[in-house]
């Protein structure tokens, strides 16, 4: 990529404790961590759409948090404009925090149930003084950009259905004059006519925007449409990226090709399913080496001892699999 | 239609209403369809759509203030549809199955496994105890449980949602019933789990001719897995016939807009089709056809109530100005 990277994660991990129980803590027995991410590299160019692809449980909704600051990386940096977003301080760490914001899933409880809808997209400009005085003008303006009449700012986020409350939840994100947005599986609750509105919404205000995007989801179809390049996610690791075409066309890793076979199509007529084998393991315990391994079917000795390295099979696409390295 | 007289299941003019303070809720109404023995039908629609009221009708499963006010449901030659509630309960479970969307519907989270197939056996079957677990492991092995003898000692809690739906569906096996009814039960689940599940269903029809009626939103799914498939908008079936038929020549504007909604492969970042407007409330219906409101080609004949029409004996719509397929 020619452009500088707008965002860019260093060797970003993320561990959780769980909570040790009585029992536990008399034994004084180490408390069970998750390591939700595992030192992932990634980097968003700007004005590019970045889809981040994974079953649930592989961290993608974690990683997702740490890119929007609302997760400190236990370990790594997050540079944003090329700077590390843990050493800026005061109004800078403000502003970058605002530049970046959020999409949630669910549009029922991302939400405050007690609050106006112009109070819900009015809040935070007004806060950070983005507007002066009456925020009124500036809320329609959010509202129209994000599909709602303005008419309806008055009432409460009960009375809309959930593709509105979606752009609702749209409208609170663009009111800040972000340049940045991670959509963290924003349609997969919607019913499909809906779900086209709100991609269609997110396509136009890309262009009309110039936003760059982080888009998470489950949804291989939603990705493809949307994205310029994908990571897949396994288990808290990138096992593969590349453009979208690439992806999708030349997928390298087993785990990418064998999620791309299990994809329903609409054009794939009486097919006969056949399934990866297996589970997705806890991440309490993920197996040792490669963590697709004990659902390979290419697996030999050395991935279940050596962890594979994210490298390069072709310009700009990188996967995480030891078959590279005998086929070279 | 012709295969009416080997149908398993044939239902005529079944109409479900609720009867809420608010007014009637004409949840199903006028829905007709047939489904063969060893066959797969889909029944799409979105949010609303009446779906899962028409499944809970066919079990008898519709709880005040709802009511099958309509409509005749003929099951292997026989009218159940005025059956009495211990009748319905010798049915229901032997002959008919149902498989919910959240398996922990069907299971009792403080019972183990093998209590509650054990009793599920004997509510049915006077068998004895030991005869009946083994029943039970077996229907475990059948839908790919691994180690079914130890999983047949575990609680609900300790399978993964994957698990858990497989159990549920092995329940619903245990007396081989001639149909089974199942409520969008891969929604919620990842998509190699789900291509699993689905192997696992289409292997089982196959085998034993059980019938299957498919609930879902995902058109994609049904592509994969039905040999029929009908659409539902507000109540109504709107078009019906062979999965090729209906989803290579849609005849139904909502049909055509539901295909159009799915992102696709050869549509990559351009604008989706898709339906405007949202879901009408069921509450007040606009007379004659329900789509009208969202619909390009509507005019003042819609306002009339819109008939089956027959395309062939096997496609079947409701829309007075369908649209035809350009000849190649």
């Amino acid at each position: 990529m020619s452009a500088a990277p707008i965002m860019e994660l260093r060797g970003v991990s993320k561990r959780f404790e769980t909570k040790r129980d009585l029992a536990a803590r008399l034994r004084r027995a180490r408390a069970p961590t998750v390591q939700a991410v595992d030192r992932v590299d990634l980097s968003v160019a700007k004005g590019e759409v970045l889809g981040l692809v994974g079953e649930s449980g592989c961290g993608k909704s974690t990683l997702g948090r740490m890119v929007a600051g609302i997760l400190a990386p236990t370990e790594g940096q997050v540079l944003y404009r090329g700077r590390d977003r843990a050493a800026l301080g005061g109004a800078e760490a403000r502003d970058a925090r605002l530049r970046v914001q959020m999409i949630f899933q669910d549009p029922y409880a991302s939400l405050n149930p007690r609050l106006r809808v112009s109070e819900i997209v009015g809040e935070a400009p007004v806060v950070h003084r983005l507007v002066r005085g009456r925020a009124d003008e500036y809320v329609d303006a959010q509202l129209r950009r994000a599909g709602l009449d303005p008419a309806y700012k008055r009432r409460y986020p009960h009375q809309f259905s959930g593709g509105q409350r979606q752009r609702i939840g749209i409208a609170r994100a663009l009111a800040v004059q972000p340049e940045f947005l991670v959509c963290d599986e924003a349609v997969a609750a919607l019913d499909v006519s809906i779900q086209a509105q709100i991609l269609n919404l997110f396509m136009d205000l890309r262009r009309e925007l110039n936003l760059t995007y982080l888009f998470i989801s489950h949804d291989l179809g939603v990705v493809e449409h949307l994205s310029d390049r994908v990571a897949i996610m396994y288990l808290g690791r990138v096992v593969e990226q590349a453009d979208t075409p690439t992806v999708f066309g030349r997928p390298n890793h087993p785990y990418t090709q064998a999620l791309l076979a299990e994809v329903p199509r609409l054009d794939a007529r009486k097919r006969r399913f056949t399934a990866i084998r297996g589970e997705i393991p806890s991440p309490l315990s993920p197996p040792p080496g490669c963590h697709f391994h004990p659902r390979c079917p290419h697996a030999f000795a050395r991935c279940s001892a050596e962890t594979p390295a994210l490298k390069e099979v072709a310009p700009g696409h990188r996967s995480a699999c030891h078959l590279n390295d005998i086929r070279h | 239609m012709t295969r009416a007289a080997s149908a398993t299941l044939e239902v005529r003019g079944l109409s479900t209403h609720f009867f809420s303070r608010a007014g009637v809720v004409r949840a199903v109404d006028d829905v007709s369809f047939a489904v063969g023995r060893g066959e797969i039908m889909g029944l799409v629609g979105e949010s609303g759509s009446g779906k899962t009221v028409t499944g809970f009708s066919l079990l008898g499963l519709v709880d005040p203030p709802g009511r099958v006010v309509a409509g005749q449901i003929r099951f292997e030659g026989r009218d159940i549809t005025g059956l009495s509630d211990a009748e319905m309960r010798r049915l229901r479970g032997r002959h008919i199955a149902m498989v919910f969307q959240d398996p922990m519907m069907t299971l009792n989270p403080v019972l183990r496994i093998d209590t509650q197939m054990i009793e599920a056996v004997q509510a049915h079957e006077r068998v004895p105890r030991a005869e009946a677990r083994a029943r039970a492991r077996d229907a475990l092995g059948l839908v790919g449980i691994p180690s079914p003898e130890e999983r047949l000692r575990a609680y609900p809690h300790q399978f993964s949602g994957g698990m858990r739906q497989r159990v549920a569906i092995a329940i619903a096996l245990l007396h081989r019933p001639a149909l089974v009814i199942a409520d969008e039960p891969t929604t919620a689940l990842d998509v190699t789990i789900q291509a699993q599940i689905l192997a696992e269903m289409q292997a089982l029809c196959a085998r034993f001719g059980t019938a299957l009626i498919w609930i879902t939103h995902d058109l994609a799914v049904v592509a994969g897995l039905a040999d029929h498939v009908a659409v539902m908008y507000a109540g109504r079936i709107v078009e019906k016939g062979t999965v090729e038929d209906v989803l290579d020549q849609p005849m139904h504007p909502y049909t055509a807009g539901l295909i159009g909604s799915v992102p696709s492969r050869t549509r990559r970042g351009e604008r989706l089709p898709g339906i405007p407007g949202m879901t009408p409330n069921v509450l007040n219906l606009p007379p004659g056809c329900a789509f009208r409101t969202r619909c390009k080609r509507a005019d003042a004949t819609c306002a009339a109530d819109p008939p089956e029409f027959a395309e062939d004996a096997a496609h079947l719509h409701r829309c007075f100005h369908p649209l035809v397929a350009i000849p190649a």
